[in-house]
Parts: C-alpha cells; sequence; structure tokens
C-alpha cells in the first residue's frame, strides 16, 4: 500500500523536496496540455508529471505507489504513448497531448476497456486500477500477440498487489476479442 | 531531491557548449543531459544524482532508424527503446536487439527511455542507490558494501576489490554481441568508439563508467550489416518471467556452415560489471562442429575467469546453461 506521506513528500513544496530558503528554486512558467484541455502553471522545475497532475490540477486518477517507474500506478499517455509520469519533469512536457484516467471515459460513457474491467471484476482495492486501465487502452494500439501470455508480458509494469491479474487479462482479452483462460463469469 | 535548472537545448552545438563546462560526465557531474530520464530522475530522487544543471536534449532531431551506406544500421540516440525493439529491420535483421530491447523495463519505460539513455544506464546495486551506505562507484574511498554484503545480484566477470556492480542493461549486450559503434560529438569534434572499448571496468576508479567527457554528446549508434546468413538469440534468466533485471543473459549471433561453427558473436548480460564480450567463447566456437559438446566447451572458456562472490556462485553455472542453450536456440532456428 502507499505511504500516506508520499503524496506530500513528492509535491515540490513538500518538506523533503526544499531545504534551505538559500536552495529555494525559481518557479518556472509551463503550459500543459492535459486531457484536450490547457493549463498555465507556475512550478518547481522538479515537480513530476504526477505530482503536477495530482496537486496542481487536481486531477488524482493518476496514483501514485512507488514513485520509481516500478509499479505502473501513475500510467499516463503522452502523444498516445503510455509513460510513467512519476519519471516525468512536468516541465519538459510543453507542447505534448497528456491523457490522464479522467480523459478516458466518462461515469455514463467509459471506454470499453473500463467497461471490461466492470464486467471482469478485474479489480479489488481499485488503487492500481487506473494505471492498469491506462496501460491497457494503450496496449490495444501495440504489438501484441494474441495469447494470455503475450498480454501479460506487455501489462507486466503494471503491479497489482490484489492479484487481481487473471480478471485483468481477462478483461483485455474480452475487449480484444481473443479468448482467455480466464473464462469472465 | 536538489533543485536544479531545467533549459533546453536548441540543438546539438548548444548542448555541447552547454554541458562542457562540467568538470566531469561521470559520476558527480554538475551537469547532464536529459531525454527519457528514466535512469536519471530515479536516481535524482534517491539523491545519488545531484545535478546542478540539466539539458533537455529530447527534441533534438536524434530519433531516426535509417539504413548505413555500408548496408548496416544507424540508430538515433534519441531513439526510444520501443521503437527500436519494434523497428522491421531490427526484427528481421538484428533479432537479437530486439529481442533484448522487449526482454528489458516494462512497454512503459521503453516508450521513455533511448538508445544513448540505455548505453548509460546505472547499476542496480542496491548500495550505489542507498546513499546512506558505502560505495565507491557513488562516493569514491568509501568502500564496497557489497563484496561483504547482499551480492547475490552482483557481477562475477570484471570486478575490481573496489566494485563488483553489474551493468543491468540488456540492449547493451545485444549491442555488444552486434560489434555496435558509438558516435560521440564534443567540443573536441567528433568521434566512433567500438562499444567494446565504450565501459570501462571498474579498477581502481569504479566512478568512471565510460569513455565519456564532459560536453560528450552521443549522437547514434551503428550496427554493421547483418552476418550473411547469421542466426542470433537473446536468452534472459531471472527471478520472475517479466520486468525483471537479468541474472545471467546472452545475446549469441552465430553462422553455421556444413555443420561448423564459421563465425560466432557472444556476449553476456548480469554477470559483468560491463557488457561482457565473450572472445574466448568466440574462439572455442570458431571452426569447430556445432553441437552440445562445443557449446558446454565454449561456456566453460566464458566464465573461466568468473570470480564470484558469496552469495552469487551460482550464476556461474546458471551463466554457462544460458549460453549453452541461447547457442542451442539460435542452432536450431529455421
Amino acid at each position: 500500500m502507499p505511504d500516506p506521506n508520499e503524496s506530500a513528500r513528492g509535491f515540490a513544496g513538500g518538506p523533503d523536496s526544499v531545504g534551505t530558503s538559500a536552495e529555494m528554486p525559481d518557479v518556472i512558467p509551463v503550459t500543459l496540455s492535459v486531457n484536450g484541455k490547457k493549463h498555465d502553471l507556475r512550478i518547481d522545475p522538479r515537480t513530476s508529471l504526477l505530482d503536477c497532475l495530482r496537486d496542481h490540477l487536481h486531477l488524482t486518477g493518476s496514483k501514485k505507489g512507488c514513485d520509481h517507474g516500478q509499479c505502473g500506478a501513475c500510467t499516463v499517455h503522452i502523444n498516445g504513448r503510455r509513460v510513467n509520469s512519476c519519471l516525468c519533469l512536468a516541465a519538459r512536457h510543453e507542447g505534448d497531448e497528456i491523457i490522464t484516467i479522467e480523459g478516458v471515459g466518462q461515469r455514463d460513457n467509459l471506454h470499453p476497456i473500463q467497461a471490461s474491467f466492470v464486467t471482469c471484476d478485474a479489480y479489488q482495492c481499485g488503487y492500481c486500477t487506473p494505471g492498469q486501465i491506462m496501460s491497457a487502452v494503450a496496449l490495444l494500439q501495440e504489438p501484441c500477440g494474441p495469447e494470455d501470455a503475450d498480454v501479460k508480458e506487455l501489462m507486466s509494469g503494471n503491479i497489482c498487489r490484489c492479484g487481481a491479474y487473471p480478471n485483468i487479462v481477462a478483461a483485455i482479452q474480452t475487449v480484444r476479442g481473443k479468448n482467455s483462460d480466464k473464462k469472465a463469469e | 531531491m536538489k533543485t536544479f535548472q531545467l533549459t533546453r537545448a536548441a540543438d546539438s552545438a548548444e548542448a555541447i557548449d552547454a554541458a562542457a563546462q562540467a568538470t566531469t560526465a561521470q559520476q558527480g557531474a554538475e551537469i547532464r543531459f536529459i531525454a527519457g530520464g528514466t535512469t536519471l530522475l530515479d536516481l535524482m530522487k534517491l539523491n545519488v544524482e545531484q545535478p546542478e544543471k540539466l539539458i533537455d536534449v529530447s527534441r533534438l532531431p536524434l530519433d531516426k532508424v535509417e539504413a548505413s551506406p555500408d548496408g548496416g544500421l544507424t540508430i538515433g540516440a534519441g531513439v526510444r527503446n520501443s521503437d527500436l525493439a519494434y523497428h522491421p529491420v531490427v526484427r528481421e535483421k538484428y533479432a537479437v536487439l530486439s529481442e533484448a530491447l522487449l526482454s528489458g523495463a516494462s512497454a512503459q519505460l521503453r516508450n521513455m527511455a533511448t538508445t544513448a539513455g540505455n548505453l548509460l544506464q546505472r547499476t542496480r546495486c542496491m548500495y550505489f542507490r542507498a546513499t546512506e551506505m558505502p560505495c565507491n562507484k557513488r562516493e569514491p574511498g568509501s568502500g564496497c558494501a557489497a563484496i561483504t554484503g547482499a551480492n547475490r545480484s552482483l557481477a562475477i566477470l570484471g570486478t575490481s576489490e573496489h566494485c563488483i556492480a553489474t551493468n543491468p542493461s540488456d540492449m547493451n549486450v545485444a549491442m555488444a554481441a552486434l560489434e555496435a559503434t558509438i558516435h560521440v560529438r564534443g567540443s573536441k569534434g567528433e568521434r566512433s568508439i567500438p562499444i567494446a572499448d565504450f565501459h570501462l571496468l571498474p579498477g581502481k576508479t569504479p566512478e568512471r563508467e565510460t569513455l565519456l567527457e564532459p560536453g560528450d554528446l552521443i549522437t547514434h549508434a551503428t550496427l554493421p550489416p547483418p552476418a550473411s546468413g547469421a542466426r542470433s538469440v537473446y536468452l534472459k534468466l531471472r527471478d520472475r518471467a517479466s520486468y525483471e533485471f537479468a541474472l545471467v543473459s546472452a545475446a549469441v549471433v552465430v553462422t553455421i556452415a556444413d555443420g561448423k561453427v564459421t563465425r560466432a558473436r557472444i556476449a553476456l548480460g548480469g554477470v559483468g560489471t560491463k557488457p561482457w564480450r565473450s572472445n574466448e567463447a568466440e574462439a572455442a566456437l570458431t571452426n569447430q562442429a556445432a553441437g552440445e559438446e562445443l557449446f558446454r566447451r565454449a561456456a566453460e572458456a566464458a566464465l573461466r575467469e568468473a570470480r564470484p562472490q558469496s552469495q552469487n556462485g551460482f550464476k556461474v553455472e546458471l551463466a554457462k546453461r544460458c549460453l549453452i542453450h541461447a547457442l542451442k536456440l539460435a542452432t536450431q532456428k529455421a
């Protein structure tokens, strides 16, 4: 489970990131395009894209698990490709098209992957789910073989500590029109 | 994380001029280029890297994969690992490279990580990554905690009494077997470095990992034309099936004619302090009849100089079996 202090620790103005006042960095201006909307921001250059999304834009769907690119909970799309937003500096992404879980579907208009996660019961606690869905949506456009093993390989960057993996694979395979070893109930 | 100044280079010359102001391009560099950022930002969060200035080179036009005039391949420094792995020419003519790239990291990281960044990937030795522990690579002269500590994942070839850290890259191992050349532009002009010379053994200066000097910008890597009739395989053995660093790996590029090995290029991963090209295994294989007995002799030759630590003795036999199996796979390929 995530450390409850992680968000504060990673935040640009958080206690761990700024030393003495002499080290106080200049904030720098950046314009980010997130889910089709432009945002003019002034941020500490250290701000990760993940912290920027969560703490500056209040898009809290993207989650912080490890903050080191090891868990995939922070997965977003930049220019159509899935990336770990915790390993991106927000200020480097001016001009890029950033899509988060909030931009993938709406409550009454789910993306097919989201609907399939519901149908296949592809989550338990739900913390990793936004990252899983962002990875799965991207996977639909990537070179991926037909088998469950192919899906598992390309989803290995998204950790689920509840262990919902069989249902996640089933949810993705259902949308791809492939048979999964794990049949959706 | 220490704060830093972030700039974007308009062109290579500007990036090189700015970075040339640093006192080193190795551990402790005050100025770093940033492209994918997957290693650098990770290490900055751990305070292992504390650059004062980051120069964003990700928008320089170094992102092309193109055929070289000699029939080989030119790979831009900024080409993303996923783009390189799925490139049709790489898949068809340099399968070992595609397989190595796809065995590394996760889909998200491969979408971010670049060719040059992968060449410069830092060790995963836990003591290098933990600033509260001694580490000669991170802090020269502080000692090596790994030699008497948790060294199960660390190197058995090319080590010194100062450092046993493993080079963690899969791509580098394939590049070594393909005899890639690394092309660097710096304040004194351009130069080309064979990958076998690019990475340094730790010796007494484990903080120096490559030949790069301040201002040096990797612009591209080149691969020679694929050897006629060669078959290649990357085999990676690890603690879990995916998204894990190699315990041992083998990149093999072999040509067989009339049952004999006529040409072999062999490199090992997970066992060396640098991507481990094995001239010994190649010599053992060349002009000999292909088969399990020969492959075992080549594997013995490759690991003859192995110096295991307290917890990684298993790597000696595992690396041999990995190489033997990779050679079998390569020679069985239709």
